[in-house]
């Protein structure tokens, strides 16, 4: 996508100021656009995203474009791009916040999802998972180690302290929030499916008219 | 440092922090890392009730104060032991480090999460340091005295270092300085007498962090495909890493990489205190180089290490 004059007609702040919130990404503003971030960015060497326009977009205030946008999720958060900005912009930092107001709009990946609730339940973002499969705590066994190691798996009471602190700051919420925002868009998918392949139907007969007539 | 002075006065005892991969996925890590700061008369103790670090990729990206908040309260378990933490994995090296200095230097979120932390009994004081084994190895230790301590050097071997990204970066709290080209870890790999070969875009990501495995695998695994292939080109027999989370991408990587580009790679993953342990002279069988006789199916490691280990032993001959 690329930003034209006509499309920032109306600049909006409000990720710059949610972004700025955070007083040591004020320098988000400084950005002047050289796209040093893209130039030595991996992802971008394969996928579409690009460091710089995501920068840009939240400056101007494409908001659902941007905050809905599968590339925001692309970065591997390697921190080249931070380490080789010229006017030390946070680029990575700022992805991040992004993620954060994209996740507290409802914008979560359902892998994510899924992670998120392993942590919930047990910890972990990986768990040992010794009660459905034991291969790993056997595995830790003839290594001689610990069947269970000594972290949230070997203490209840640890785990009651994570889930406290989770239920506290309403990461749970958040989470189970962002579940009804999948199961509706991908109601609303579904929904629109047999719409979507009738709107390309018309598109290709007429394309197809349009190739016999010529 | 002067050649082979003996490790003087650092400090001999830690809370060693496990992290995920390492304890449930990748145990050799753990048995391993063990095994050699017993060598280097270094005491890891256990940090009881540690949690997930939270990953900075996937947690961070959900909700930073979650993120800070359970960071900061792993942090407290080392505060309450009166030790520092050494960290095996760079993933989680990155969130308590980043957890720690944010809590040290920001009165605001300190405050505010120190009030979440009341409801569990606990307090962030600001009294202890989150270390990289590799920080120890290097900053305290030193390379001479690691290789003072390797009796079966193992020459002959060509290693392909990679660093990961969250070792590094971002720079300006970590212990090694603004550089994007670093070469302690390549020297802490040459101390076991092993060589470490340049290969192109050696310091570029794994794929792994950032949620993008989690959420994007095939896009995730191009990178470790481009780095497979780079590191295949400079003729590697290994690959030394000092990640769990890495290791797991290289080495599970390598697998759904055929199934997903059908390339086809087999190059041994070891992690760098397996690599250290085994020139140190520990048994390959607990440093999880070789498949103990009640290693359960369908475990790791997916890439079998025993042509690292034949040609180990076909150099000493």
């Amino acid at each position: 996508m690329s930003i034209k004059r006509e499309t920032i007609k109306k600049i909006s702040h409000e990720i710059v100021d949610q972004v700025v919130e955070d007083e040591l990404l004020e320098r988000f503003k400084s950005c002047y656009g050289c796209g040093t971030c893209s130039g030595g960015c991996p992802s971008g060497r394969r996928t579409a995203m690009r460091t710089r326009e995501i920068i840009r977009q939240a400056i101007v205030g494409l908001t659902d474009e941007l905050l809905t946008s599968d590339l925001l999720w692309l970065c591997s958060t390697c921190y080249t791009c931070y380490e080789r900005c010229p006017r030390d912009v946070p680029t990575t930092d700022i992805i991040i916040k992004l993620r954060n107001i994209a996740a507290h709009k409802g914008f979560l990946r359902g892998p994510h999802i899924a992670v998120c609730k392993f942590l919930i339940n047990t910890g972990h973002g990986v768990p040992l998972d010794h009660e459905k499969n034991p291969n790993w705590m056997n595995l830790r066994k003839s290594l001689k180690l610990a069947p269970i190691p000594p972290t949230v798996h070997s203490f209840p009471e640890a785990l009651k302290e994570v889930q406290t602190i989770i239920k506290e700051l309403k990461f749970d919420e958040l989470i189970g929030y962002g579940e009804e925002v999948q199961k509706e868009m991908a109601k609303k998918d579904k929904e629109m499916a047999p719409k979507k392949i009738q709107v390309l139907e018309e598109q290709l007969k007429k394309l197809k008219s349009e190739v016999e007539k010529k | 440092m002067t050649a082979s002075a003996p490790a003087k006065d650092i400090v001999r005892d830690y809370d060693l922090y496990l992290g995920c991969v390492a304890p449930n996925r990748y145990p050799q890590i753990e048995a391993a890392t063990q095994l050699v700061f017993q060598k280097l008369g270094i005491t890891l103790h256990d940090m009881k009730g540690a949690s997930c670090c939270p990953a900075p990729g996937v947690f961070r990206g959900f909700d930073i104060p979650t993120w800070l908040a359970i960071a900061a309260r792993n942090i407290t378990i080392a505060e309450q032991d009166k030790r520092d933490a050494v960290i095996m994995c760079n993933g989680c090296y990155g969130t308590l480090l980043e957890a720690n200095h944010i809590m040290k230097t920001e009165p605001e979120r300190r405050k505010a999460t120190n009030d979440v932390l009341a409801k569990v009994n606990r307090e962030f004081r600001g009294t202890v340091r989150m270390r990289h084994i590799i920080e120890v190895l290097y900053n305290d230790v030193g390379v001479p005295a690691v290789a003072d301590l390797c009796v079966n050097p193992l020459r002959g071997i060509k290693a392909a270092v990679h660093y990961g990204c969250h070792l590094l970066k971002p720079s300006e709290t970590r212990p090694w300085g603004k550089d994007e080209r670093p070469t302690f870890f390549d020297e802490l790999v040459e101390a076991t007498g092993a060589e470490s070969v340049d290969y192109k875009d050696k310091y570029m990501c794994c794929g792994a962090g950032g949620g993008v495995r989690t959420a994007v695998k095939e896009v995730s695994l191009d990178f470790t495909r481009e780095k497979l292939v780079n590191i295949k080109e400079a003729g590697a027999d290994i690959i030394v890493d000092c990640c769990p989370f890495c290791h797991l991408q290289f080495d599970l990587g390598q697998v759904e990489v055929k199934q997903i580009f059908q390339q086809e790679f087999t190059i041994p993953v070891i992690y760098y205190t397996q690599l250290l342990g085994l020139a140190m002279g520990l048994s390959p069988y607990e440093l999880g180089l070789l498949p103990a006789a009640d290693k359960p199916a369908g475990t790791s490691p997916f890439i079998s290490t025993k042509p690292f280990m034949d040609k180990v032993l076909s150099n000493m001959k």
